[in-house]
């Protein structure tokens, strides 16, 4: 089946974003091969075009490097992976702490549930 | 490229397409978006050869279109492609004798993605089924220009799902240019580069896919809707 995307952001960052986060959960490995443009469009259900923009934004990132001839590979830079995971890291604590505001939390009760759901066993 | 300029197509008192006027550029995969009755199959059958415009040029590659356009268009239309009593395979040589850029080879890739059996009669095939020979059949040629007049018309999500992944494997991007009709904009959307909303024979707006999401935070689908004139959909 091809991947649902959301319509708020271009596809392209989206698959590029969906890169980011297997690599970051270890699902990709520093210095694996991605698939070939044509292959990740076919995978992903989208013009080939669309991933070859992909490609052009994570390398520009430093997420990848295309050696010509033989593909393109992700980074195998420690620095670049530690930022990787602080970077999703930020983002998934910002947006928690967005909606929690949204919903009128003030921050020592965001810091109390968080603590409490953690302590219990944390979110299953 | 394909030129429209300033096309009209009169069926008695209705006009089907009214000055229509566009540009489509080689190699790029186009949506062509739009109410029932708005035009959509009179402009593609426009394209292919097989409905001259009553007013206004069809051209391709600066030339003016007619029948013999159908060596270098590959066009799956709505009706009229299958023959009820002929088997699958002979459905693919009846193609291989028409069409000498009919490729056996891509045919038989597709015969097996598209999970078809060949041995059986057209009459029996599902609607599913008679979808995907229909695809099968046009993507097996190579040509220039692909014209798909709502290939997910009556097709479930499944089927549909098949027909994108089908698309995705076997249009040579970049050097095809294609131009698909629908209503499941959602299903094609993330393979289409620019979509056209065709209103009462005329296109109305126009966009590129990639930059509505970017600029303005739109799927096509959401686009479309704040586009449509209101009257249009009655």
């Amino acid at each position: 089946m091809s991947t649902e995307f959301q319509t708020s952001k271009p596809i392209y960052s989206q698959i590029a974003d969906r890169i980011v986060q297997q690599f970051v959960r270890g699902e990709l490995l520093p210095g694996e091969k991605l698939p070939s443009v044509r292959e990740m469009a076919i995978q992903s259900g989208v013009n080939p075009n669309t991933i070859q923009r992909t490609y052009g934004e994570l390398e520009r990132l430093g997420v990848v490097e295309t050696k010509r001839g033989q593909g393109t590979f992700m980074t195998e830079k420690n620095e670049m992976i530690q930022k990787m995971r602080t970077d999703i890291q930020q983002e998934i604590i910002q947006a928690f702490i967005q909606n929690m505001r949204q919903i009128g939390l003030s921050d020592e009760e965001i810091h109390h549930s968080v603590h409490e759901c953690l302590k219990g066993g944390g979110a299953s | 490229m394909i030129t429209l300029d300033n096309v009209t197509k009169q069926y008695g008192r209705k006009k089907s397409l009214d000055g229509l006027t566009y540009t489509f550029e080689c190699g790029k995969v186009y949506g062509i978006l739009g109410p029932n009755g708005s035009g959509k199959s009179t402009m593609m059958k426009a394209i292919a050869g097989l409905v001259y415009p009553t007013e206004g040029k069809v051209l391709i590659e600066g030339k003016p279109v007619s029948r013999n356009i159908a060596r270098n268009l590959a066009f799956l239309s709505t009706e009229g492609m299958l023959y009820k009593s002929f088997r699958v395979e002979q459905m693919i040589q009846f193609f291989k004798s028409q069409y000498a850029d009919f490729s056996k080879d891509k045919a038989e890739e597709l015969l097996a993605f598209m999970e078809l059996d060949r041995r059986q009669r057209v009459s029996e095939l599902s609607k599913g089924q008679q979808g995907r020979l229909k695809l099968l059949l046009v993507l097996a040629r190579k040509t220039d220009i692909l014209l798909l007049d709502e290939p997910f018309v009556g097709l479930d999500p499944m089927v549909r799902d098949t027909i994108v992944k089908s698309l995705v494997s076997f249009i040579d991007f970049g050097k095809q240019t294609v131009i698909i009709t629908t209503h499941e904009i959602t299903e094609i959307e993330p393979i289409l580069e620019e979509a056209l909303l065709l209103e009462q024979g005329k296109i109305t707006a126009s966009c590129n896919v990639e930059q509505v999401r970017e600029e303005q935070g739109l799927s096509v689908l959401e686009w479309l809707k704040t586009n449509v004139h209101r009257g249009a959909l009655a």
